[in-house]
């Protein structure tokens, strides 16, 4: 057995309960309070999401193979794109890391033995849940077809489709975020355990801390703003419909005041597994530590100031818009600190290229790409060509997806050994992650220069010149597809075949790897007292992480 | 502790004073302020509605016996809502002068 294993396992002969195995029944589950099992049942609960959301995504992209609006008629495929957005976005994506990897390491990350408010942690479990199902029924009724941005008036005056309950569905499932941001504040502050000091957090923690804020600033303000939508339909209160007093682009400042931040929501997380997934497998103190973690409370903060450019061409002053095209350069520096922050820290380092560096590295590719994309878009002149064409839909594609989506990937991968007990097959690791890399650009780099040619988002017909380029994009999308089918495939072989994996396969410092895998109930045997600094592999970190590497790669006698 | 701070008549007497700025708010709807200045009627009526949230706040909501903390978060978010306000207000007030418009 090795050292690290040891340490906090205990020497009994019983074999222990983990939280898997303590309570078996239903009820067991579905009223737990323990924060591992309801992020267990949130993995579940998002993976069904990105699955539909998915086949959306096939959906769209095979309408896109021919020029002509031949697989789905028109109201159809302003329906597929729609729902496509809402599932992915609201249902999956924003929840996606904070609430199933948030969810189950913070608490660990920081040597507590649970959130601070369990029941509440339940009560956003289930929130998402009612809003999940509200949503799921209006799109069996009809489904919307207004954008995921549920734009007045297609929202309101010339609503065709179930939009009220579809956005009862996102204002319930909302709320579900704020618990889980106000969780997650409150714990931080209260629940590290001694000798963790703000300082000695892992980057992870304040990439939640900063995308908790996010959340308990924004959320509401959208569902102020669903609210205000709802009174103008029902007291025909003059808010937004020009005819009776309203202004319609005062629904876009609202909605975007949220939505802006909410792309933050999208993406600081990520950032924060990325900073454990270079650092770790750099086997290398990060570069920068204070600026990575005051950069993710920027992000948070700026990013609440550049709403409007993403109403460029709607109308606003133009001097508005010169405000926020300079708020916009300046919201990309923090971004940009990170990417330097990270390449230092690559720097002479171990790199070791297991999957999760796979995704770690795939990440920063592709969000350099996303940032940089976003300044041309934030660029007031360039914009009006580029606003509204496929150009836009490339770039939040690859901050959501190959930002987002790789780096939970990455996290997923990196802490399923933690999470379950047993190790994937590496090699089929590899080839996903591969698979998603390629197949991520050949999908959307493509729409970057469809985009900058002209062709609009948003349209199931284009103009045959397009057509090369939209077959490269589909094709893109199968390999994508695959790349992101294959983890369900071999992550669930895991759990019944896979090799156990120890308690701290990577060799690492970080306090999760110091407990069982699969944790138990309360996290550590004993509580934990902190006396190293965050990503620490030298003498001080009270491991041998060394002695165990040399016997890794030592040959099989 | 906390309920030192507020007894039931201390609740029901906040409680009069919303129910009255409801009464003068929807009094306000029914006249005409703008021969002081245009717009009048709505800057009453937001001063009413900030009273009340004012009361709703400090006492409802014990922020009157909070710690600093507690007041830090309250003043932040109201700093934070001026944003909102003052970036939006940002684009109407110079929409006239805009190349979007002639
Ligand atoms: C480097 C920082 C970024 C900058 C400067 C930036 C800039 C912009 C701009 C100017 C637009 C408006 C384009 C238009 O409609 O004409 C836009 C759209 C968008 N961005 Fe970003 N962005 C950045 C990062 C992100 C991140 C991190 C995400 C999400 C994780 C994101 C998601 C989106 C989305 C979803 C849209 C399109 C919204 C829609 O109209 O449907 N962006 N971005
Ligand atoms: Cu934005």
């Amino acid at each position: 057995m090795q050292s690290a294993d040891v340490i906090g396992s205990g020497f009994s002969d019983k074999p222990k309960l983990n939280y898997l195995t303590n309570g078996t029944t239903l009820k067991s589950w579905l009223l737990t309070k323990d924060h591992k099992r309801i992020a267990i049942l949130y993995l579940i609960s998002v993976s069904v999401f990105f699955l539909m959301g998915g086949v959306y995504a096939a959906t769209i992209r095979l309408e896109l193979l021919t020029p002509a609006s031949d697989l789905l008629e028109t109201g159809t495929y302003n329906k597929v794109f729609t729902q496509h957005g809402i599932l992915m976005i609201f249902f999956f994506l924003i929840p996606s890391i904070p609430a199933v990897l948030g969810n189950f390491l913070l608490p660990i990350m920081i040597g507590a033995k649970d959130l601070a408010l369990p029941r509440i942690n339940l009560l956003s479990l289930y929130l998402y849940w009612l809003g999940g199902a509200l949503a799921l029924y209006g799109l069996m009724q009809g489904g919307v077809d207004t954008g995921w941005t549920f734009y007045t008036p297609y929202s309101t005056t010339f609503s065709n489709s179930y939009v009220l309950a579809v956005g009862v569905g996102i204002f319930i499932n909302g709320f579900s975020s704020i618990l889980t941001g106000l969780n997650f504040i409150v714990t931080i502050h209260t629940m590290r355990a001694p000798g963790m000091t703000w300082f000695r957090l892992p980057l992870f923690v304040w990439a939640m801390y900063a995308v908790s804020l996010v959340m308990i600033l924004g959320t509401p303000v959208v569902a102020i703003t669903v609210l205000l939508v709802a009174i103008e339909r029902v007291a025909r209160v003059g808010i937004f419909d020009p005819a009776i007093g309203g202004d319609p682009i005062l629904f876009q400042h609202m909605f975007w005041f949220y939505s802006h931040p909410a792309v933050y929501i999208m993406v600081l997380p990520g950032m924060g597994v990325v900073s454990e997934l270079i650092s770790n497998f750099s086997r290398k103190k990060i570069f920068g530590y204070e600026f990575i973690a005051f950069s993710s409370i920027a992000i948070a903060v700026f990013g609440f100031l550049v709403w409007g450019h993403h109403m460029f061409v709607s109308g606003q002053s133009i001097y508005a818009s010169m405000v926020f095209s300079f708020l916009t350069m300046v919201v990309a520096i923090p971004s940009a600190i990170k990417m330097f922050n990270w390449t230092a820290t690559l720097y002479k380092g171990s790199i070791d290229f297991s999957t999760p560096m796979l995704y770690g590295l795939g990440f920063m590719g592709l969000f350099l790409i996303g940032g940089l994309t976003g300044l041309y878009l934030g660029a007031i002149g360039l914009t009006v060509h580029l606003t509204d064409t496929y150009y836009v839909v490339s770039h939040f594609h690859y901050v959501m997806v190959g930002g987002q989506v790789v780096a939970y990937l990455g996290g997923l991968h990196y802490w399923w050994p933690k999470i379950t007990g047993k190790m994937y097959s590496e090699f089929w690791g590899k080839t996903s992650a591969m698979l998603v890399f390629v197949g991520f650009n050949l999908t959307f780099f493509p729409q970057l220069i469809l985009g900058y040619m002209g062709m609009p988002r948003r349209y199931a017909a284009y103009p045959p010149e397009f057509q090369v380029l939209n077959i490269f994009s589909t094709a893109g999308a199968s390999v994508l597809g695959i790349g992101m089918l294959l983890p369900v495939i071999y992550l669930l072989h895991s759990l019944v075949y896979g090799k156990p994996a120890g308690d701290n396969p990577w060799r690492l410092p970080g306090l999760e790897w110091r407990t069982s895998s699969p944790p138990p109930t309360e996290n550590f045997e004993k509580m934990p007292v902190v006396t190293w600094e965050a990503y620490e592999f030298g003498e001080d970190n009270g491991l041998d992480l060394e002695e165990d590497r040399r016997r890794d790669l030592a040959p099989v006698a | 502790m906390e309920h030192d701070h507020m007894t039931i008549p201390k609740y029901l007497g906040v409680f009069a004073v919303l129910v009255v700025g409801t009464i003068l708010t929807d009094y306000d709807a029914t006249i005409d302020l703008d021969s002081i200045f245009p717009g009048a009627n709505t800057l009453v009526a937001l001063l009413i509605a900030f009273t009340k949230m004012a009361c709703v706040m400090l006492f409802f909501m014990h922020v009157y016996w909070s710690p600093k903390l507690i007041w830090l978060a309250v003043i932040a978010s109201f700093f934070w809502m001026a944003i909102m306000f003052a970036f939006t207000m940002a684009d109407y007030f110079t929409r006239a002068a805009g190349v979007f418009t002639t």
